[in-house]
């Protein structure tokens, strides 16, 4: 069998860096949605940020949200239309900052719907500033001395501070900087996903990604970059998965 | 039937009666009644009512409900709207239908709970980030604010656009009888760009991004011509003893009513004077004001605001300097008395 393009990805070419993870993510919603969702209804809400354009790239139907915005307005979708298939796709700026309420609060609702949370460490579009996310010590253009936790704080950990909201039932952090991490993202959203189909609750996959562009790296080191250094910060795994007693 | 109801309740009410299906509030005084009813009976009829983290949290909700074709409200007052004008601006950009109602209090700041007209200019001059406008209905009377919360779902849908009631404190808090029209039906209105999740058809996207400068240049004059077709179909407004009037006071919603009680004493009093009363703010009736003073009897108008001066600017537009307008008004929760409007008349007069 050859390499082919899902078919719920449209042909537009992406405007992704080269090397970029968000190319590597959205393939695998794809392939989950060929794979279990050929005849369901999908509804996507797009964030502010890089993928911002992330409409542009699935032939489902899409609703875009305000900067940190997209678990409010997934939650009125989801609500409207319940036996949808929703997810939000944001990155580490728009829900773990701006939008941090709002992802605290869907989730303690419990709304059925599944976040996917892309965690590059920076806020990529608007020129690699520190964020929420990024590691003690990184270097970037608004923390150009690393960060010091001392002055800018630590590293927010979305994840664990979900897992012990009740309303919550399935929380992973998962990584693309290897095959088989991303065979391991591409079933903790297909779980998520069947965790929503059966309505338990909310769901969240944090994937730690790769900026190269903000980074200052090649594609190839951006991914051992993950490995060697953001690791030690962000453990993977199967936080939670109320179904399965985990 | 006739029913004694609170402002908040009636509006309420109003809204489920028009096929308000999904309600996203946070509470404020002086409207929270308006989210306890809705919850009341929302939450048993199997439509959404969901009490948000934040207004932010709130009117994204709504963004979310009206992009999928729901008919929707959101409630706050002041200070939670000023939180709500991203959302509003967003709505206007992606032309989402949505009625957002405002019970207005003192201002600025956390100000107070009392009855004011303290959001007249954010209300009417866009409030959030944008070229856009929102249809404004300001009623003065809990019966009339029934058949407006009614007539601003109907035009939400037609216009795809947020459009806001502005009530003040009082018009929210006090009981009056109402009556609802049994027949009423709301109308089915069709959305063939609801985002519904189907598959079998083109996919729908609502979205307010267009990068292209030609692109939201395009997309804002289409916006544009959307305004300039609701301010030549809509503007809604009462003129009151205004045939004859040498002296004409302007004024709005509960206020309004205040000013009528003034303008019928003088009238007793043999003052030829009359009140025009903006019902629609946005669009404003800029023509009605325009042809009173081109009239030759008009001597000059006053306008009488709960702030320090809000409205006056578009009745000073609307009069394009061919009469003076004398401004009187109370802030921070004072209400004018009858007979202060009427001394500040007989002042002008001196
Ligand atoms: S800036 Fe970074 S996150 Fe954004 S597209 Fe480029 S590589 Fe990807």
């Amino acid at each position: 069998m050859g390499f082919k393009r899902p078919e719920c990805l449209t042909k537009e070419s992406m405007h992704y860096c080269p090397g970029c993870g968000h190319g590597i993510i959205h393939r695998l919603i794809a392939e989950i949605i060929d794979e279990d969702y050929k005849e369901s209804k999908i509804i996507g809400v797009a964030p502010v940020g890089c993928a911002v354009f992330i409409y542009d790239y699935f032939n489902f139907d899409f609703v875009a949200a305000a900067h940190g915005r997209a678990t409010a307005a997934a939650t009125g979708v989801k609500r409207s239309i319940p036996d949808a298939l929703v997810f939000s796709y944001q990155g580490d700026g728009d829900i773990a900052a701006i939008g941090t309420s709002e992802v605290i609060h869907a989730a303690t609702r419990g709304e059925n719907f599944t976040a996917i949370f892309v965690n590059n460490g920076v806020y990529a579009m608007t020129g690699g500033q520190m964020a929420p996310t990024t590691i003690p010590g990184q270097v970037t253009v608004s923390s150009p001395y690393g960060r010091d936790p001392k002055k800018q704080g630590y590293h927010i950990k979305l994840c664990e501070m979900l897992v012990p909201l009740d309303g919550v039932a399935f929380v992973a952090r998962t990584s693309i900087h290897n095959l088989k991490n991303i065979e391991f993202t591409k079933k903790a959203i297909k779980r998520a996903f069947e965790v929503q189909m059966n309505n338990e609750g909310f769901s969240i996959i944090e994937v730690l990604s790769n900026c190269p562009t903000n980074w200052g790296l090649s594609p190839c080191e951006s991914m051992k970059r993950i490995e060697n250094e953001v690791l030690k910060y962000y453990s993977l795994g199967i936080f939670k998965d109320k179904g399965r007693g985990i | 039937m006739k029913l004694l109801m609170k402002g908040n309740e009636a509006i309420a009410e109003a809204a489920l009666r028009a096929g308000c299906e999904c309600f996203f509030g946070y509470p404020i005084t002086p409207q929270t009644e308006l989210l306890q009813y809705m919850a009341k009976k929302l939450l048993k009829s199997g439509g959404v009512f969901i009490q948000a983290e934040s207004e932010v949290g709130a009117i994204n909700m709504a963004y979310g409900a009206s992009s999928c074709g729901k008919r929707v409200m959101t409630s706050s007052s002041g200070p939670g709207i000023s939180l709500k004008q991203e959302g509003i601006s967003y709505l206007a950009g992606a032309q989402l239908p949505c009625v957002i109602v405002n019970i207005m209090r003192g201002g600025p700041g956390l100000g107070n709970i009392n009855a004011a007209q303290s959001d007249y200019l954010q209300a009417t001059k866009g409030g959030g980030h944008g070229d856009y406008k929102v249809i404004v209905l300001a009623p003065s009377s809990v019966q009339e604010a029934v058949e407006l919360t009614i007539k601003a779902f109907d035009l939400a849908d037609k216009y795809r656009n947020p459009v806001m009631i502005l009530g003040d404190g009082m018009l929210g808090q006090m009981m009056e009888v109402v009556e609802f029209d049994e027949n009423y039906q709301p109308q089915k209105v069709e959305k063939p760009w609801a985002v519904t999740g189907e598959r079998n058809r083109e996919k729908r996207v609502t979205n307010s991004l267009y990068i292209v400068p030609e692109e939201l240049e395009k997309h804002n004059f289409k916006l544009k011509e959307k305004y300039e077709k609701i301010k030549e179909s809509e503007v809604m407004v009462e003129e009151y003893l205004t045939d004859d009037a040498k002296a004409i006071f302007v004024s709005f919603g509960m206020c309004a009513r205040i000013v009528k009680s003034a303008v019928n004493k003088l009238r007793q009093a043999g003052e030829k004077v009359g009140l025009v009363r903006p019902i629609t703010l946005w669009p404003f009736p800029e023509n009605e004001l325009k042809s009173y003073a081109s009239k030759n009897e008009v001597e000059f108008f006053v306008d009488v605001e709960m702030n320090l001066g809000q409205m006056i600017e578009d009745v000073k537009l609307s009069v394009e300097g061919k009469k003076t307008v004398h401004f009187y008004g109370r802030t921070g929760g004072m209400v004018p008395t009858i007979q202060e409007i009427m001394d500040f008349y007989y002042s002008l007069k001196e």
